[in-house]
């Protein structure tokens, strides 16, 4: 167990040292960010001496070290065009991500279990039938035209909630759904599929025959197990998270990590990139470190088989 | 996982009736036909957007700019669905856009399909050291966000056509190596694989000749099942203003474009949204419908 434990950390701080090194070399494949803060009257000094200031005089190895040195310090460098430092404008920003997400994770996570698991007892059923549709159509439009749409509808025509931006109670409901759209197609049909697979097996006949309450094998019996398998999509969920914090914070105009990383991104501001891909990179392989061993613990034969 | 269950459909199987006449046969494969439709009309309107196209899909005309499509009051039959902020013809930048999504998706395809097949059968055929390596890489690829991978490549080398595909296909190869390396794992043990080795075939031809012919089907269920995907995340990455750029009408790019006069002019973002979302439909039962078909061993993915 704890051998295994060991592995997956080892492997997680390999993979990070991976994504440190692809930043490095393709942030500095970029060009030189200098041309973006100098004026065409800047004087050669002036230029080398930003270079200085910005540590682009030094070797490469000798800038790896000041990269990855800054990074365990938890520095990521100035912004080139707000000139503050990266991880400040990352600890404004963040809180707001969050704010959107965690709900969106929960309701997005309730629904994916309610409608999942009611499609899977009710198998081919009209309810079964809506729960598939859900999923098509979540599947197959776009989050960001769905968002416009519902921002047409509710605010510009039924005038129900504002258009965009943070503050009030009500400035929640169109980012947060979006969220939820993004997520819920995917976790549905995890849901959905696990439960069938367990509605199958041998146990669930067995409680059926001990005369259970059909309630209680769904709710206590299958839905345990079946529970087990989307765990492991953790890493599907997170990258849908972001996605979606990205393409809502734009439309809706919100301040956090998305928006802060599409306009560091148009506008070049590498530092920026640089500090949030880090750290969304290390965000995901932690996630999947604590889902793999939550999952050894749940399941017997990862955590006894040799790796 | 597939287990015949005995209903009172299979218990009574009776002889199918001789020949059913046709247009049942197209009703009741409604979801392979319609998708086909779409998608056939979608590479005819690609292949021929210079000539379908009813105006220049650039030209800028300040005097008609923001036209209702010609259903509404103040809508003209000269522009069908309306025009943009800049008196651009929407209906002809859709079809110009057409060409945009195509070909993103099929070098998308073509690249990762090709890395990915031969990740696989080289991991799955050759085991060892070299197995385990390319699935940690594989394992690597499939944990990190796409976007984000797309927007850093966006800053890297600019916007533009081979940076999109650059962005979808450093990730994009790894499911088709998963999956390919599990049929390779199959096929690696099976009789006839043994025998070619007992003749004497080298490694690499019994991987070409013997094991590849053997997953072309769940190759091309995979490749279908992504063209979806693939259309869904270049409009994305159109929408962020990372895909390629303006003035080449992508879809993405367009329903963006009708983000800011949204409450005056709903048919710049609505209808680019819902060609995408009839493609993407189109694409995603047109990959059921084959997996069913072909390989219903898939029926998890």
């Amino acid at each position: 167990m704890s051998r295994y434990i060991v592995i997956r950390i080892l492997q997680a701080f390999l993979a990070l040292i991976g994504i440190t090194v692809l930043v490095f070399i393709l942030v500095r494949a970029s060009g030189d960010p200098t041309h973006l803060i100098i004026t065409p009257t800047s004087t050669p000094e002036e230029i080398a001496n930003l270079k200085k200031q910005l540590g682009l005089d030094k070797s490469y190895p000798e800038q790896f070290v000041v990269f990855v040195s800054g990074l365990v310090r938890g520095e990521f460098g100035d912004s080139i065009i707000k000139r503050k430092p990266a991880a400040e404008m990352i600890k404004e920003a963040l809180p707001n991500t969050i704010k959107l997400g965690l709900p969106a994770f929960f309701i997005a996570m309730a629904l994916a279990l309610g409608l999942g698991v009611l499609a899977a007892a009710r198998r081919d059923s009209i309810y079964d039938a809506g729960v598939k549709l859900i999923a098509v159509l979540g599947q197959a439009l776009p989050g960001f035209w769905v968002a416009i749409m519902a921002m047409l509808l509710f605010s510009v025509r039924l005038r129900l909630l504002p258009v965009a931006g943070a503050g009030t109670l009500k400035h929640y409901v169109l980012p947060v759904g979006t969220m939820v759209f993004f997520l819920l197609p995917g976790m549905m049909r995890l849901v959905r599929s696990s439960m069938l697979d367990v509605l199958d097996a041998e146990y669930i006949r067995l409680a059926r025959i001990k005369g259970l309450s059909e309630a209680k094998i769904i709710w206590k019996h299958a839905l345990r197990n079946a529970l087990i398998g989307p765990l492991t999509t953790a890493g599907m969920i997170f990258a849908s998270l972001i996605t979606g914090a990205v393409i809502t914070e734009i439309i809706f105009n919100w301040p956090g990590m998305g928006r802060l990383l599409v306009e560091a991104v148009t506008a070049r501001d590498f530092p920026v990139v640089q500090a949030i891909t880090m750290l969304v990179a290390a965000m995901d392989l932690g996630m999947n470190i604590v889902v793999d061993i939550a999952y050894a613990f749940v399941d017997p034969q990862i955590r006894h088989q040799k790796s | 996982m597939m287990r015949v269950q005995i209903t009172k459909r299979t218990a009574n199987v009776r002889p199918r009736k001789k020949s059913r006449p046709r247009h049942i046969h197209v009703l009741k494969n409604l979801t392979f036909y319609l998708p086909l439709l779409v998608l056939t009309l979608l590479v005819f309107t690609a292949v021929f957007a210079d000539v379908l196209a009813p105006h220049d899909p650039v030209a800028v005309s300040m005097q008609e700019r923001l036209l209702p499509p010609a259903f509404m009051e103040g809508g003209t039959k000269k522009y069908l669905l309306g025009t943009d902020q800049l008196g651009r013809d929407i209906l002809s930048r859709m079809i110009y856009g057409s060409r945009i999504s195509l070909s993103v998706s099929l070098a998308v395809i073509a690249i990762t399909a090709s890395v990915g097949t031969v990740m696989g059968i080289v991991a799955g055929y050759l085991g060892g050291a070299t197995e385990a390596l390319l699935m940690r890489i594989t394992d690597i690829s499939m944990a990190f966000p796409p976007m984000l991978l797309a927007l850093l490549l966006a800053v890297v080398f600019g916007p533009g056509f081979w940076t999109v595909v650059l962005a979808l296909s450093i990730l994009g190869w790894a499911p088709y190596a998963r999956l390919i390396r599990g049929e390779t794992l199959k096929l690696r043990y099976t009789d006839f694989v043994a025998q070619a080795r007992i003749n004497g075939a080298s490694s690499l031809r019994i991987m070409v000749k013997h094991i590849f012919p053997n997953i072309v089907n769940s190759l091309i269920v995979v490749i279908t099942m992504a063209v979806g995907m693939l259309i869904l995340a270049e409009a994305a990455l159109s929408f962020l203003g990372v895909g390629v750029p303006p003035p080449a009408p992508s879809w993405g790019y367009m329903v963006n474009e009708g983000r800011s006069v949204i409450d005056r002019a709903w048919w710049i973002s609505a209808f680019p949204g819902i060609v995408i979302g009839l493609v993407v439909l189109s694409g995603n039962f047109l990959g059921d419908w084959l997996r069913d078909k072909l390989d219903p061993r898939l029926r998890q993915l």
